[in-house]
């Protein structure tokens, strides 16, 4: 008998599965098809302050074992998050549930985590640093230690609920960035969001998405997230949230060896609703062939 | 939604870059107006495609060569099995139809009203139905609508075939209780503008998912923001927001 059990942040889990934000919504699309308290949790529709339309269609271009995506995080804003959706939300999933926390000034994180921190469906904070900080000329809050130090500073005043901090793979140094969240008080890290990409039409020789550029995700990015996962886990002592790519229970297994200890799908549930209940079943089996007992065991085993 | 493993019963060119085939399996829940998600070995992400006709196990759909996705498809035989998420997107409404529906259908917009037509006539509706096309080697199921009892009108934009002009240019031939459209944007607008009555429009966006979750094919509308596949494809006239 093997186990899937792992933990993250204090909090146990039945598996290590998590559906990533943004390709989950709030959960209750996919409850009408399977019960999603088989997940070991699913990180909820990204979240911000005010409601967002997100940014103009084409949003969505398929690449080779990929995709690029530019919803632009689109989502009711957290006062409607809390009145409409996570009622849904509660009703098909029993669990503790990450929330998915964006903002473009520290301001807006912490006013939403604070609005947010009183639900008790919530176990973990993820919060988003891929956003631009319109305070900062637009960089994006997660290129640099100090401005993803900042804003898990400004959040970890606000709840004492386990603070995630979800990176952007689009720097030229992972690691300092992962340090730098942890020394000011995150308790895990979660890594990758996309890689930022382009695809362009060779009949209109213009870019597919309207907003030109989006983020890369789907299998063919695992190599990358497999390789910044194992970097943070050598520098940092939190725990990892891995992902990036990850479609089956042997990718599932080769991202906890990274050092991942629950491990995040996004792109493979657009193309296959049940590939997160598929990939659970699976586990086991894949386990038992490559000797693996207990999955907690095998964290960070690649080092 | 489900996902159900199909097998392709036979798959033809029936005019310019236009294939039908017919799937056998499990067709549960598949209705006018909806449309499948299908799995294309080597594709990434699954191509939407309207629902044509469905008629016991049988599920016909019938597509345009857009780009190598569908070009793949062309080449697929009997035989062939595909994984299809059925049962996406929101249908017409049949029961707002009146007694003399209109059917409007351009190009690749053509295949979902023949299911349309086929269920309206078999209420006891009376409809009218236009065809729009580019050209004479485009037009595909003229014979099929009128074998249903719907008085079909042609168009083609350099007049080989049928009225010269859009589909808007033979509205004045019929007289309408309502309008049922889908086909390109600029088509759908020009119906819009052109109808007198009220009516269902469905649109086409590109999607990631195809079941609502991931919110790439967003669209405005005056009820609110819809996801063209779980909210939509069809709007109804008045929530349009061009």
């Amino acid at each position: 008998m093997v186990s899937l059990k792992t933990e993250l942040c204090g909090i146990e889990l039945d598996n290590p599965l998590i559906p990533a934000s943004g390709t989950f919504g709030f959960g209750y699309e996919f409850a009408e098809i399977y019960d999603i308290n088989c997940l070991g949790s699913f990180s909820f529709k990204g979240t911000t302050k005010d409601a967002r339309f997100g940014n103009p269609t084409p949003r969505i271009a398929e690449c080779e074992n990929s995709m690029i995506n530019s919803v632009g995080l689109q989502n009711p804003g957290v006062e409607n998050v809390i009145k409409n959706e996570l009622p849904k939300l509660r009703r098909c999933f029993n669990k503790p549930v990450m929330a998915n926390v964006s903002g473009f000034s520290v301001e807006d994180y912490v006013y939403t985590v604070e609005k947010l921190d009183k639900e008790e469906c919530i176990g973990w904070f993820e919060i988003n640093v891929s956003c631009p900080n319109v305070h900062g000329g637009g960089m994006s809050f997660g290129t640099s230690p100090e401005a993803a130090a900042e804003v898990t500073r400004a959040v970890r005043r606000v709840t004492k609920k386990p603070l995630i901090v979800k990176l952007s793979p689009n720097v030229t140094d992972i690691v300092s960035i992962a340090r730098a969240c942890e020394e000011a008080g995150a308790d895990g890290i979660s890594l990758i969001n996309t890689l930022l990409g382009m695809k362009i039409d060779l009949k209109t020789k213009k870019p597919v998405i309207a907003n030109k550029m989006g983020g890369f995700s789907g299998p063919a990015i695992k190599p990358v997230a497999i390789r910044m996962v194992y970097q943070v886990y050598e520098a940092v002592k939190i725990p990892i949230v891995g992902g990036g790519g990850i479609a089956t229970a042997e990718d599932v297994i080769e991202m906890m060896l990274a050092g991942a200890s629950a491990v995040q799908v996004g792109a493979q549930n657009l193309v296959d609703p049940f590939a997160c209940p598929k990939i659970i079943e699976n586990l086991p089996r894949v386990m038992e062939k490559y000797g693996i007992k207990n999955l907690k065991d095998i964290i960070g085993g690649a080092h | 939604m489900k996902d159900v493993l199909f097998t392709i019963k036979s798959n033809e060119k029936i005019a310019k870059n236009t294939y039908e085939m017919v799937l056998l399996g499990d067709t549960e829940g598949i209705k006018a107006g909806a449309f499948v998600n299908l799995k294309l070995d080597g594709f990434f992400l699954r191509r939407p495609i309207s629902v044509c006709e469905v008629e016991g196990n049988a599920l016909t759909l019938i597509y345009k060569v857009v780009g190598n996705g569908t070009e793949k498809m062309s080449q697929m035989t009997k035989g062939k099995k595909i994984w299809t998420l059925t049962g996406l997107g929101n249908g017409y409404d049949l029961s707002k139809s009146g007694n003399r529906p209109l059917l409007v259908g351009g190009g690749a917009g053509v295949p979902p009203m023949y299911e349309l037509c086929k269920e309206l006539t078999r209420e006891g509706k009376s409809p009218a139905v236009i065809l729009g096309f580019g050209s004479l080697d485009e037009v595909f199921y003229e014979n099929e609508f009128k074998a249903l009892g719907a008085d079909t009108y042609v168009t083609t934009v350099d007049g080989t075939y049928g009225t010269k002009g859009f589909v808007t240019d033979a509205f004045d031939m019929v007289d309408y209780t309502y309008v049922y459209t889908c086909g390109p944007e600029p088509m759908l607008k020009a119906v819009y503008n052109k109808s007198v009555t009220s009516g269902q429009f469905s649109f086409e966006e590109r999607m990631g998912c195809g079941f609502g979750a991931c919110m790439g094919c967003s669209c405005k509308t005056k009820y609110g923001n819809k996801r063209i596949c779980k909210d939509g494809p069809v709007l109804e006239k008045e929530e349009i927001i061009w």
